[in-house]
């Protein structure tokens, strides 16, 4: 029986002590009848193909629609000359971002991280951490698996009490919840408690729910692959202030239910229709006729 | 949800319904026919129709046609794969009435002279569902085995399909049965928990009275 809420998860971690990770871990043993060596192998598949679609990122490549291409690129280029403002780290997660979204676009292979149009957003923030501390973490990829899992755990109960796609939710169901899944990977990965971990889920989803699903053309390029930078940087944030402490006012079950409820009050128009939002702008309706030849 | 529909499917992007449902929408049709087809003529219908070409869903559909899955990095070139594969393909537009947004029509033919005609349409993330299959309407996922018979409407050919499902130990998951009048064409569909073997297909088809069997099997055959 997959979770219903954070909290129950955390009540299981209570009750069985064991960690957030485990709790997810047992309930896909459960769930799929399969073993233990089974599941850690798949999430493994899972991190290894992120791993191999960043390593395989084309700068050269432009996406069918011209739209994308070469922004990862660029991106990376700046922070090697050494003069950004958000530093080498957060730079690295924007450049990482930004490549994926492009792979998307441009046909590579990604891996789905709640949806093909937010794949970015963990491979962002966990490829420069596994990078920074590969060299004194005594087997890493053990513990980005773990934090995968812990990842999964937020994004299913997020599907479950709301919706992890633009066309149910808008864009806070994909690039939010990818969002809120990195944060509790984060704080997972950084040794803070269960606790920490809902309440960076939290403070993710709260600072982009009502985000639209606006694609110009119906494309997953504009905006969305500069969102996945949004949903990343978004997720390093709200777990640096979790891991110091701060909390949700709002328990992360609540703030997913107001997703659920902003979604379903969003227009149509404004749920991966391509009718409104960007998409509606006058330059939005030249690109989306510019393509139709 | 299983925490790998959260975390995967590994996919060729851009879209899980415009990229991957279209190259499972292939695929599938690719197992109906029994091989790689010679001939196919795809029409588009709704948001496949606006925007095939931006998201590969043109490109994807062949792919799926060539045996392709869902994760295979060669998505992209398929149309000079076919090319070298000597399968020949057509696209063209038309709006399919009360059709999903994401429908597409595949008029296929093999080698052999064998055709299959196949409506479908992506559902998300993913998934699709077959809503048509030589004209008569169908509902198959494509998620399950599925077995479909044509035959004249006369007695016992039920019984048949349904004996011999028996004695393979395939165990039936869904059945439905259609006609178009009595005495004339009929057709059963059935979606099983077991893949179908070579040999139960064989048998039918030499059955007098049934006119075509179409089979789809699960994974690697």
């Amino acid at each position: 029986m997959a979770y219903n809420s954070l909290k129950e998860i955390v009540d299981y971690c209570d009750k069985k002590g064991v960690s957030f990770f485990q709790a997810v871990l047992e309930d896909d043993m459960d769930e799929r009848k399969v073993t233990e060596k089974e599941s850690m192998d798949q999430m493994y598949a899972m991190w290894d193909a992120m791993l191999l679609a960043s390593a395989t990122y084309d700068g050269g490549l432009k996406s069918a629609s011209g739209l994308t291409g070469g922004q990862g690129a660029a991106m990376e280029q700046y922070r090697k000359a050494g003069k950004t403002l958000c530093g080498d780290f957060i730079s690295q997660v924007v450049a990482q971002a930004l490549e994926m979204g492009e792979s998307n676009a441009c046909m590579k292979r990604i891996v789905a991280a709640p949806t093909a149009g937010s794949c970015g957003v963990l491979p962002a923030v966990l490829i420069p951490y596994y990078r920074m501390y590969q060299e004194d973490t005594a087997d890493i990829h053990q513990a980005m698996i773990k934090s995968l899992y812990v990842a999964a755990g937020i994004g299913q109960v997020i599907a479950a009490r709301a919706f992890i796609a633009g066309a149910a939710g808008g864009c806070q169901a994909e690039i939010g919840a990818a969002s809120s899944m990195a944060a509790g990977a984060l704080v997972s990965l950084k040794g803070g408690d269960n606790q920490q971990i809902c309440h960076a889920s939290a403070i993710a989803m709260k600072s982009l729910l009502g985000l639209v699903c606006d694609p110009v053309a119906g494309l997953v390029e504009v905006p969305c692959v500069k969102r996945n930078v949004t949903g990343a940087v978004n997720a390093l944030t709200a777990a640096d202030m979790a891991l110091a402490g701060i909390t949700s006012a709002i328990p992360a079950d609540q703030v997913f239910d107001a997703m659920r409820e902003v979604g379903e009050k969003m227009h149509l128009s404004l749920k991966e229709t391509g009718e409104g939002g960007l998409a509606a702008t006058s330059e939005g309706i030249r690109i989306t006729k510019s393509l139709i030849k | 949800m299983n925490i790998f529909d959260i975390l995967g499917p590994v996919m060729v992007g851009p879209s899980s319904s415009h990229t991957a449902g279209a190259v499972r929408i292939g695929l599938i049709t690719k197992k109906l026919l029994g091989s790689v087809p010679v001939k196919a003529d795809i029409t588009l219908s709704g948001s496949f129709a606006a925007t095939s070409v931006g998201h590969g869903t043109d490109k994807a559909l062949v792919a799926g046609l060539l045996g392709m899955d869902t994760d295979n990095i060669r998505i992209p070139e398929s149309f000079q794969l076919a090319g070298e594969q000597k399968m020949e393909f057509t696209f063209s537009k038309m709006n399919i009435r009360d059709a999903h947004p994401n429908t597409a029509l595949l008029k296929v033919e093999a080698a052999s002279g064998r055709t299959v005609e196949v409506q479908a349409s992506s559902l998300g993330g993913g998934r699709i569902m077959i809503n048509k299959l030589d004209g008569i309407q169908i509902n198959v996922t494509g998620e399950r085995p599925a077995l479909i018979v044509h035959n004249l409407d006369q007695p016992g050919h039920v019984a048949e399909v349904t004996s011999l499902m028996a004695h393979k130990s395939i165990n039936i998951a869904t059945m439905n049965v259609y006609r178009d009048k009595r005495g004339g064409y009929a057709v059963m569909v059935l979606e099983t928990d077991q893949n179908i073997p070579d040999s139960a297909v064989e048998w039918l088809k030499r059955v007098e009275g049934i006119i075509k069997v179409t089979r789809l099997n699960i994974g690697d055959e």
